[in-house]
């Protein structure tokens, strides 16, 4: 078997599964749609503080929106393993001679298709507010959410393996969130940050990720910046995924 | 041939400061063919060394060939050849029975209408049929626990894993998988099964290591275990109240080989129960002691173990 269809055979099972229970699914699919609605309004007064050309605030915002998409959806994956762990389904897969890093995939794949999901109808909901933006720069924008998405996931999944306790997860996952998210000028553009700050958000690898998402939305492909953003995103997450399928094969429960 | 062979087996577990030896050097031959049984009370062992024996964990040292292949060096191998139920079972509780049956058929490489026949034979075989749409939460803990063996046979493995088969299950459905493991056997598949249940040990199994303590401390077919104790079993029934005098009673006579208080009964081990039975009788009716039943035993597995521990694996149960 090769690893494709490995992870295609995991992926379809974990699919199906969580479709046995849409009501989460649903929920989750609502989320983006709920900060459209609730954060967008505010945006209308935003240009003339923030200097932002007239109309063009969701233009700018929703770049921020999909970045955080990404941790908010995946960071808490890890949970759902800490209760597999415990219920000795690990240690069934782990005894196939299935490759540990389909599995970890094929389960990252489930999640991943929600992203993408609750990506899409989050830039429908921009759409009918005014989004203007290039198709290449939608299909680039989405394809690096995914990558961060599969960062937080096996961030998630390694805590996962290593703290085996689904409350201590979602602390460390709410601890590293916010500040994530903050300094990562998705919400506020790091210009008005002080100068210790941007320094400090100079570390932050979702910095990057946000000024590759806002180039790609503004149509500059020929920026660095969008260059750097997937380069830094895609070794984090390739670092995440060796980190979490390392941990899977050593799991003792 | 056999199926396993281990040499030097060790493994330490570290929570904290303390150092748990839950494997101090296990040497053993499970040969071709058999239902191999490993009985041990709690915390003896048998889950670490299944659990290493199935590549899921490491051993500190020691060597092991599982069907041929070595542990260190073919994990990949071994896994192949093996199925593994293990005591908490595995199965995903969202999902059906039928659902984590297909899925666990399709990781190890069956596609489509193979699938679906080898996972209808598997329900049929188990009885579960009837379930098989439900998901696995809704299940009773013999229902699941029936699942859990379709799961580790899915691939006619050449060598199964059992830790705890029948552990929880009502008469009935231990009968049905004992079934299903001799039948299991009869095709050619070789069976190590953990127990801490003596009878299963004795129907079961055609060969036994007593495991405690991180150590095996005896191996024979389950017959050949009770023979080395060569004598017989004589239960006093008495209350409680008597059973310390009782005891003392009996310490001192050279006929008797070992003597061991349980609730309500007083255990003799003896070289000739017929023979000594009415010294044994005559000695209670001198002390006057109130005894309101008298049984001569064969030996169980449980005299085995109580003579190789000094312990009786029934303490150990709770
Ligand atoms: N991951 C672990 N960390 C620390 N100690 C462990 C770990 N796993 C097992 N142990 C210890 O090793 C010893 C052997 O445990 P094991 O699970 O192999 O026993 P067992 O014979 O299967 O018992 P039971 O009949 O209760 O299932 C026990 O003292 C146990 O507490
Ligand atoms: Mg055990």
């Amino acid at each position: 078997m090769n690893l494709f269809s490995e992870i295609w055979i995991v992926a379809r099972h974990s699919v199906r599964v969580a479709l046995r229970n849409p009501m989460t699914i649903i929920v989750g699919l609502l989320q983006p749609v709920t900060w459209m609605l609730l954060f967008a309004p505010l945006l209308n007064n935003l240009p003339t503080t923030a200097g932002f050309a007239p109309g063009q605030a969701i233009n700018s915002f929703t770049p921020g929106m999909l970045v955080m998409l990404a941790p908010i959806t995946s960071l808490f994956s890890g949970i759902g393993l800490v209760v597999e762990l415990r219920e000795g389904v690990l240690d069934r897969l782990r005894v196939t001679p299935v490759s540990r890093l389909a599995v970890v995939l094929g389960k990252a794949a489930r999640d991943l298709v929600v992203l993408l999901l609750q990506g899409i109808l989050l830039l429908l909901v921009a759409w009918a507010m005014g989004l203007n933006v290039s198709f290449v720069g939608i299909v680039g924008a989405l394809g690096l959410m995914l990558i961060v998405g599969l960062l937080m996931i096996s961030v998630s999944y390694g805590f996962a393996l290593m703290l085996r306790d689904e409350n201590a997860v979602a602390s460390i996952s709410n601890v590293l969130l916010l500040p994530l998210l903050l300094l990562s000028g998705l919400i506020l553009p790091l210009e008005f940050a002080p100068g210790w700050m941007q320094r400090v958000a100079d570390l932050n690898p979702l910095a990057y990720t946000v000024d590759a998402m806002r180039a790609l939305f503004a149509g500059q492909f020929a920026s660095g910046a969008i260059l750097n953003g997937f380069l830094v995103t895609a070794v984090l997450a390739a670092l995440g995924l060796f980190w979490a399928t390392r941990s899977f094969h050593r799991a003792l429960a | 041939m056999s199926v396993i062979e281990i040499h030097g087996l060790k493994k330490q577990f570290k929570s904290g400061k303390n150092i748990v030896e839950a494997l101090r050097g296990i040497d053993l031959n499970v040969p071709q063919g058999q239902i191999f049984g490993l009985l041990g009370p709690n915390g003896a062992g048998k889950t670490t060394l299944l659990r290493i024996l199935t590549t899921l964990l490491q051993a500190d040292s020691g060597e092991a060939t599982v069907v041929g292949h070595s542990l260190r060096s073919a994990s990949a191998e071994v896994r192949r050849v093996i199925g593994y139920v293990s005591q908490k079972g595995g199965a995903e509780a969202a999902a059906t029975g039928r659902e984590n049956l297909s899925f666990q058929a399709q990781l190890y490489g069956m596609r489509g209408a193979q699938v679906t026949s080898r996972v209808d034979e598997l329900l049929a075989a188990l009885e579960l049929e009837s379930i098989a749409g439900r998901p696995v939460q809704t299940y009773s803990g013999g229902q699941r626990r029936r699942l859990d063996l379709a799961l580790g046979m899915v691939h006619r493995p050449a060598l199964l894993f059992l830790d705890e088969p029948s552990v929880g299950l009502d008469p009935q459905s231990r009968a049905r998988v004992w079934d299903e493991v001799r039948r299991l056997h009869d095709s050619g598949t070789a069976i190590v099964l953990t127990t801490h249940y003596l009878d299963e040990a004795d129907a079961l199994c055609e060969r036994i290591a007593i495991i405690d303590q991180g150590q095996i401390v005896a191996e024979d077919s389950p017959e050949g275990l009770k023979r080395k104790i060569a004598g017989d079993v004589v239960l006093l029934g008495l209350d409680n109240g008597h059973v310390i005098a009782a005891q003392e009673l009996f310490s001192t006579q050279s006929f008797i080989r070992e003597i061991k208080q349980e609730p309500e009964a007083l255990r003799l081990l003896v070289d000739e129960g017929e023979q000594a039975l009415p010294a044994i009788l005559q000695l209670v009716h001198e002390r006057g002691l109130p005894i309101r039943t008298v049984a001569l035993n064969r030996p169980s597995l449980d005299d085995v173990f109580l003579r190789q521990t000094g312990r009786s694996l029934r303490d150990d149960l709770n």
